[in-house]
């Protein structure tokens, strides 16, 4: 047995045949017997369920009634929080002062309570949730409280995620991208969110760990519907562009740098007010030494992580952060950080795998087009 | 023809004195989609034990070593574009090199398919 931690699937994923790894302190499903490439290509074209109960989840409350918790919360992170609309959802970043990022979140406004208190929800990866809900702890120490939920969360993802939630849930349908819901569904209270991580339609969904199995069997009924374990999540969140903290970002890589600067407002820009703003406005007037592009390979061989990038003149100048192959691409695709001269898209470089030097391409991003919601006018 | 596998799932096939060196079908199943197969230059010379290919799954790559000395006298150029070829028959399309054999007790140690089977099972 490991000592690793279980989500409330676990046993239906050894019952659905996974291949368990441990990941973040957890032990997760990496694969289903369909296969990374088949469960990749089933959730571009149909629907994947994933369990991403391993993610932290937390209520974020101001402890006065008076004191405006997204205007708080704007001291950690630089996304436009105040004008955020009741159940409108956001993807920012926890901040370090010297302009690094802590971890990637999405954050919600949660404005209609009983108790008259506005709330902020969060979900942050699962490697990083007990750093990070200790340094909220400790910054807002006093003013504000943070309730972390012990809850299942369970991601639909693909084309089809609409319809088959829409058999249970009619609503759910006409959500806009990036809000959220609070429903239920038999004695099931449900909190929906259209997201995801994948670049399809799609929606995540809390629920009480003693109930998820038994809403998760429901979606999994539908034949549209897969389980769908990490390593296709990894696949299917590199060929839409999407970063993976601790790989992509981290402590020492700014927004400025990752190409992250859509996800801090324009006021937020100007007023800065969040750690590392300084630095931040500083690169947006000069500029940055290295950027976050999308690298394509030619040939066959993918790059993995930690691959070295040489220009042409043969001087290294970055280092893939994340590389693999794209079913849907059907090529090998990666990211990486180059030095910024080398950061034009088409710019040809040497990418050293196995001790050669094999020709690859900066190149736009996303890989593979995405597919997110849009309300019929 | 005698089969003789590694501890590390690669196979050598002797017929006479050419080796026909892959990846077993247990080891296909757990690297998953094989997307790139890396392979040699015909006429390289190679030592029991040297590295003469790479195999990619989406997930990772892995090097294969041969288990037999000798020199590379063909090349499956199939997993060129069809790597999947692999997964759809490890031990028979899907082998990776034909090696002419310079030393044939270098399949002594080895595992024939009965042990190779009972270590897989362990």
């Amino acid at each position: 047995m490991s000592d690793n931690l279980k989500t409330a699937l676990y046993d239906l994923h050894v019952e659905l045949g996974a291949k368990i790894v441990p990941f973040a302190g957890y032990d997760m499903p990496v694969q289903y017997p369909l296969g990374v490439l088949g469960e990749h290509n089933h959730t571009r074209q149909n629907a994947g369920l994933f369990d991403v109960s391993h993610m932290g989840q937390a209520i974020l409350s101001a402890t006065d009634k008076n004191t405006n918790i997204a205007e708080l919360f704007e001291t950690l992170v630089p996304g436009l929080l105040i004008s955020l609309q009741d159940g409108q959802m956001r993807y920012s970043l926890l901040m370090a002062e010297g302009g690094g990022i802590l971890d990637d979140l999405m954050i919600t406004r949660i404005s209609n309570n009983a108790d008259g208190f506005e709330r902020l929800f969060l979900v942050v990866n699962a490697g990083c949730k007990h750093a990070d809900f200790q340094h909220i702890n400790q910054k807002l120490n006093g003013q504000a409280t943070l309730e972390i939920l012990d809850r299942a969360l369970i991601a639909l993802q693909g084309p089809k995620a609409a319809e088959v939630l829409a058999r249970h849930l009619p609503d759910v349908a006409t959500m806009p991208f990036m809000s959220l819901t609070h429903t239920k569904l038999n004695d099931m209270n449900l909190v929906v969110s259209r997201c995801g991580y994948t670049g399809e339609d799609g929606y995540e969904i809390s629920i009480a760990n003693h109930q998820a199995i038994e809403f998760t069997k429901l979606l999994l009924a539908h034949d549209e519907v897969e389980a769908i374990g990490l390593g296709a999540r990894d696949s299917l969140r590199l060929e839409v562009g999407l970063c993976l903290y601790g790989h992509d970002i981290d402590t020492k890589t700014t927004p400025a740098e990752a190409g992250l600067m859509w996800a801090i407002g324009k006021r937020r820009r100007e007023e800065g007010g969040f750690p590392g703003a300084d630095i931040i406005q500083q690169q947006l007037t000069n500029g940055v030494f290295r950027k976050r592009v999308g690298i394509l390979p030619e040939g066959r061989a993918p790059a993995r992580e930690h691959t070295e990038i040489y220009s042409k003149s043969g001087n290294k100048i970055g280092e893939i952060t994340s590389g693999g192959f794209g079913p849907t691409f059907g090529g090998p695709i990666a990211m990486g950080y180059v030095a910024t001269e080398f950061a034009d898209i088409g710019t040809e470089v040497d990418l050293m795998v196995r001790g050669k030097a094999r020709p690859a391409k900066v190149a736009k991003m996303p890989f593979v087009p995405q597919n997110y919601y849009k309300p019929k006018s | 023809m005698s089969k003789h596998y590694t501890e590390d799932h690669e196979y050598a096939f002797i017929e006479g004195d050419i080796a026909t060196i892959g990846v077993s079908n247990h080891a296909q199943d757990q690297l998953g989609d094989v997307v790139f197969v890396e392979l040699p230059e015909v006429g390289k010379v190679c030592e029991k034990g040297d590295e003469i290919a790479v195999v990619e799954s989406v997930k990772a790559a892995s090097e294969v070593y041969t288990a037999v000395a000798g020199e590379v006298i063909e090349v499956n150029s199939v997993l060129e574009d069809a790597p999947q070829t692999v997964n759809e028959g490890a031990e028979t399309v899907g082998w990776f090199i034909k090696i002419k054999i310079t030393n044939p007790s270098d399949v002594e140690g080895l595992m024939d398919e009965a042990a190779y089977t009972a270590f897989v099972a362990e």
